[in-house]
């Protein structure tokens, strides 16, 4: 069991820095998940806790002790890669006995380790198999299992989910989640799906462009997004944004129409509004000019322009809803769950 | 094939078959030779069909005083060309194998350096280089033995460039995963990169079996000394004496145990030969 | 070229590459180095004294007409051993490409050649060719031609290219028959939907299709040919009559092991490495475009 500190962690490659001053602290048992878009850092960061980049400032401690310099066998952690990386001559049996037979760990031992997660992951019947003889979800049950029997303080996890098709994808997220909690082991686990993240993760880290952009959970990260990009990168559909000016606790939008705020100053901002919050209203002022519908039968989703500007609005409506390409529907939404970035910071207000 | 007319498939076999037999032809001319008795081999025309003294003659080749007195059995020489085959392709792969493994993973000062140093050797085949090598193994005091024999042919740009090619096409998390089981540099070698290149190695292992064995230049001015000569450039010899007491169903008997070896290797092992053959050259 | 993740450093790399670099070292560039200073001095008849001539050696090569024509010698027997293997090779592989069944026999039947050694090929071929015993000349005579490469030099020159083009056949029919079968068979089949037999389709589709392979099979069986055929040529005709036979790798060793012309043998050393780093680099050029594709 682990607490992971991490302290103005900082990256480079040459002169390139790629990640800036990562602040965090995980807690014990916790799940934590990296999320961002391609490019942002978030596989080098857990490369870094896993020993398998070298940080070039800052420190990760785990347990309260530094770890920089540890190599990735002693930090007590075990990883779940992407491709897995199963060692294709070894069986299966042979790919999660390895670890344990280089810390000499006695045989009756590793056996009965190994025979014990192979039942919580129900693989008892392939562990004679190889590698290549396994369904993609099979190998990835494997690739749990190396890391499960190994029982370390901390479980990272990079994309282990992204090789599988779209169903098994969803049934292995709950299984992880579910194991996880059940062995009660800290994990810090890395995806660019934000689906994935606000499934699994206690708190998300979501980064971009090597910055952590905010770090809470995903309730927090839905209703209070921190900046423009968390608001526009968690939830589906994203979020609609509109540029607009506040001023007097009115907020004018680009196209001249005026809501109520609670917020005083008066700057240039972008105005957030998620497409499930919007609600038809014959009253309402926001208008929208109808492109196209999606009718997924749950609910249904109205793409469109805003009257008078040229900003795309989506808005998700419950059940099986019908519009008129052309037509023009009138939106309200509800003041208080107004989202306000200021246009030259991208932060809340 | 696209089309399927039955004349189009005759005239396909015809030319393979003729290819094959024209092929073939040194060989089969080799094999009547080496079963027929020696006066039969003077007398013009020679014969095409077998004859009955094959045994006899492998017989006598094999462990008889040899060809025309004082020679080394051809067993001897076979040993030898063995043994020499087997220090060239053992020890190709062995040091290619270590040399590519760490100029494939690890990072160290003098690294391209050193992958250069080893790539010009690729430029120079030993017969350009013959007369100063010569000296240096002479120097050295390993004319005659089989050191002198096989150390100065194991050095290899080609194995060390295969093998770097095999682990590059490895997936960099083997490595991390191992690194994370607890694996240190030479565990990993031992446990992951040696298995997971085993095919590599035996095809490697097929060509260079043929390299070594088939050596002629070289033993040829390293030995002097006749027990330590190969059967592949003892040919030479008989040719030579054939002008005065032409064995011809002996020399022929000697020429055909010289290329059994690595026949039987090409066709035993095609695949991999053809692996082999296909991957060195790149 | 180096894995991402590597292990930190430590002696235990220049251990590795210590075998291999020692050999290197001792066995190939110091040999060389050796030539190349050899190329510049001259030792008298009993190698008691040497004296150093700068590029004197090179100079009288330059001058030597023998040198000379054995480059023009050499030059021919590598272009026809080149050309007979390749086309021999090329028409085979064609047809084996269209057997459906029994295509690995065929293969199994025509590549062995390759293991057997090059002076082995030569002892085959010079038995086959023997003037007085052979079966050949004995055809020949059949038919009224006089056969004695002992003394024909067209004739001795004729049987070593038979000999070193037969061997390579073999290489040559493998190169081409796999680059053959990895051409989409789809290809063939919309060439035969236009309208094009067989032999169109081998001419139009097939022949530009394999031209990459073509073309790394001219540079290797150059060098075969001027290398590796040194044992062919000591076994049938040491380079005779008069020198008929005589290319550049015999004359290396012959000048510097029989003649003891140790400075004008190192310079042909030197020219023959120089030969050599060309034709590598053509062919490392090659390989590149090859894995672009």
């Amino acid at each position: 069991m682990a607490e992971i500190k991490l302290e103005n962690l900082t990256k480079s490659y040459g002169d390139v820095e790629v990640l800036h001053h990562i602040e965090g602290d995980i807690k014990d048992g916790e799940f934590v998940v990296i999320v961002g878009p391609s490019g942002c850092g978030k596989s080098t960061l857990l490369r870094m806790v896993a020993g398998l980049e070298i940080v070039t400032s800052g420190e990760i401690s785990i347990n309260g002790a530094v770890v920089n310099d540890l190599e990735p066998a002693d930090r007590d952690i075990a990883m779940v890669f992407q491709n897995y990386a199963l060692y294709p001559h070894m069986t299966v049996r042979e790919n999660m006995a390895y670890g344990l037979k280089i810390r000499k760990i006695p045989k009756d031992e590793i056996n009965r380790r190994v025979n014990e997660v192979a039942d919580i992951l129900e693989i008892r019947d392939y562990l004679d198999r190889r590698p290549r003889q396994l369904s993609g979800g099979q190998r990835q049950r494997v690739a749990m299992g190396r890391a499960i029997v190994r029982e370390p303080s901390v479980f990272l996890f990079d994309e282990p989910l992204s090789n599988l098709d779209a169903k098994l994808r969803v049934q292995m997220r709950l299984e992880i989640r579910k194991l996880q909690r059940r062995l009660g082991v800290t994990s810090i686990y890395v995806t660019h799906d934000q689906v994935e993240a606000m499934t699994l993760g206690d708190r998300l880290m979501v980064l971009n462009g090597g910055y952590v952009e905010q770090f809470g959970t995903p309730i927090e990260l839905y209703e209070r997004p921190a900046t423009l990009f968390v608001a526009g990168f968690i939830g589906s559909p994203s979020m609609n944004f509109i540029p607009a000016d506040i001023a007097n606790g009115t907020v004018t939008l680009v196209n001249g129409v005026q809501l109520k705020t609670a917020v005083k100053s008066s700057r240039h901002v972008n105005l957030g509004i998620r497409p499930e919050h919007l609600t038809l209203d014959d009253a309402g002022v926001i208008k929208v000019k109808v492109d196209m519908l999606e009718q997924l039968g749950a609910n249904t989703l109205i793409h469109g322009i805003l009257q008078g500007a040229t900003t795309p609005i989506v808005a998700s409506l419950d059940g099986i809803q019908t519009a008129e390409i052309g037509s023009v529907l009138n939106f309200s939404v509800a003041p208080e769950i107004l989202h306000l970035f200021d246009a030259e910071t991208d932060k809340r207000i | 094939m696209v089309e399927n007319r039955p004349i189009m498939t005759f005239i396909t076999h015809l030319v393979l078959v003729l290819g094959v037999a024209m092929i073939a032809l040194p060989i089969w001319i080799t094999l009547v030779a080496a079963s027929h008795d020696e006066v039969r081999m003077l007398q013009v025309p020679i014969p095409l069909w077998p004859g009955t003294h094959f045994v006899e003659n492998l017989k006598q080749t094999l462990f008889g005083s040899g060809f025309s007195g004082d020679q080394t059995p051809v067993w001897r020489m076979m040993l030898n060309s063995l043994v020499m085959a087997m220090m060239i392709s053992v020890g190709k792969i062995s040091i290619s194998l270590i040399s590519a493994f760490a100029i494939v993973y690890f990072k160290f000062p003098f690294r391209m350096g050193f992958f250069w140093m080893i790539f010009i050797t690729l430029m120079l085949p030993v017969e350009v280089r013959i007369l100063p090598t010569f000296e240096v193994v002479a120097n050295l005091g390993l004319l005659n033995s089989y050191w002198g024999l096989s150390i100065p042919l194991i050095a290899s740009a080609t194995a060390t460039f295969m093998f770097r090619q095999v682990f590059l096409t490895i997936p960099d998390e083997m490595l991390e995963s191992a690194r994370i089981d607890g694996a240190g540099p030479m565990r990993f070698f031992w446990d992951i990169l040696l298995p997971l290149s085993r095919t590599n190695i035996a095809a490697l292992f097929v060509i260079l079996f043929i390299y070594g064995w088939n050596q002629y230049l070289w033993p040829l001015l390293i030995t002097t000394d006749t027990d330590m000569t190969t059967i592949v450039m003892s040919i030479k010899q008989m040719l030579e004496s054939a002008e005065q007491t032409p064995q011809w169903n002996i020399i022929m008997m000697t020429a055909f145990l010289a290329m059994l070896p690595p026949i039987l290797v090409v066709v035993g092992m095609q695949k991999l030969f053809v692996q082999g053959l296909t991957e060195t050259d790149k | 070229m180096l894995k991402r993740v590597h292990f930190p450093s430590s002696p235990l790399p220049y251990l590795l590459v210590a075998p291999q670099i020692i050999v290197t070292l001792v066995f190939f560039m110091w040999p060389a180095s050796q030539a190349l200073y050899q190329s510049l001095l001259i030792e008298d008849a009993f190698g008691l004294s040497s004296e150093f001539v700068w590029f004197e050696n090179f100079a009288a090569l330059l001058d030597d007409e023998q040198y000379l024509s054995t480059f023009g010698r050499t030059a021919v027997f590598s272009s026809l051993v080149a050309f007979l293997s390749m086309s021999v090779a090329l028409i085979l592989a064609g047809f084996a490409d269209r057997v459906v069944k029994g295509a690995t026999m065929y293969r199994t039947l025509l590549i062995w050649p390759y293991a057997v050694a090059p002076v082995l090929a030569g002892a085959l071929w010079v038995f086959m060719f023997n003037p007085t015993l052979g079966i050949f000349p004995y055809f020949l005579e059949m038919v009224g031609i006089k056969w004695n490469h002992y003394l024909n030099g067209r004739q001795a020159m004729g049987l070593v290219i038979g000999a070193a083009a037969w061997k390579q056949v073999a290489y040559n029919f493998l190169f081409y028959l796999a680059a053959m079968q990895s051409i989409p068979r789809s290809i063939i089949e919309a060439a035969a939907i236009d309208g094009a037999g067989p032999v169109k389709r081998f001419l139009t589709q097939t022949l530009p299709l394999i031209s990459p392979t073509t073309f790394f099979l001219i540079v290797i069986n150059v060098v075969y040919a001027f290398f590796e055929t040194f044992g062919i040529i000591h076994v049938v005709t040491q380079g005779g009559p008069a020198n008929a036979t005589t290319i550049l790798v015999y004359k290396v060793f012959n000048d510097g092991f029989v003649g003891l012309d140790l400075g004008g043998s190192a310079a042909q050393s030197v020219i023959l490495m120089v030969i050599v780093i060309v034709m590598t680099v053509v062919q490392f050029r090659y390989v590149e475009k090859k894995v672009e594709y």
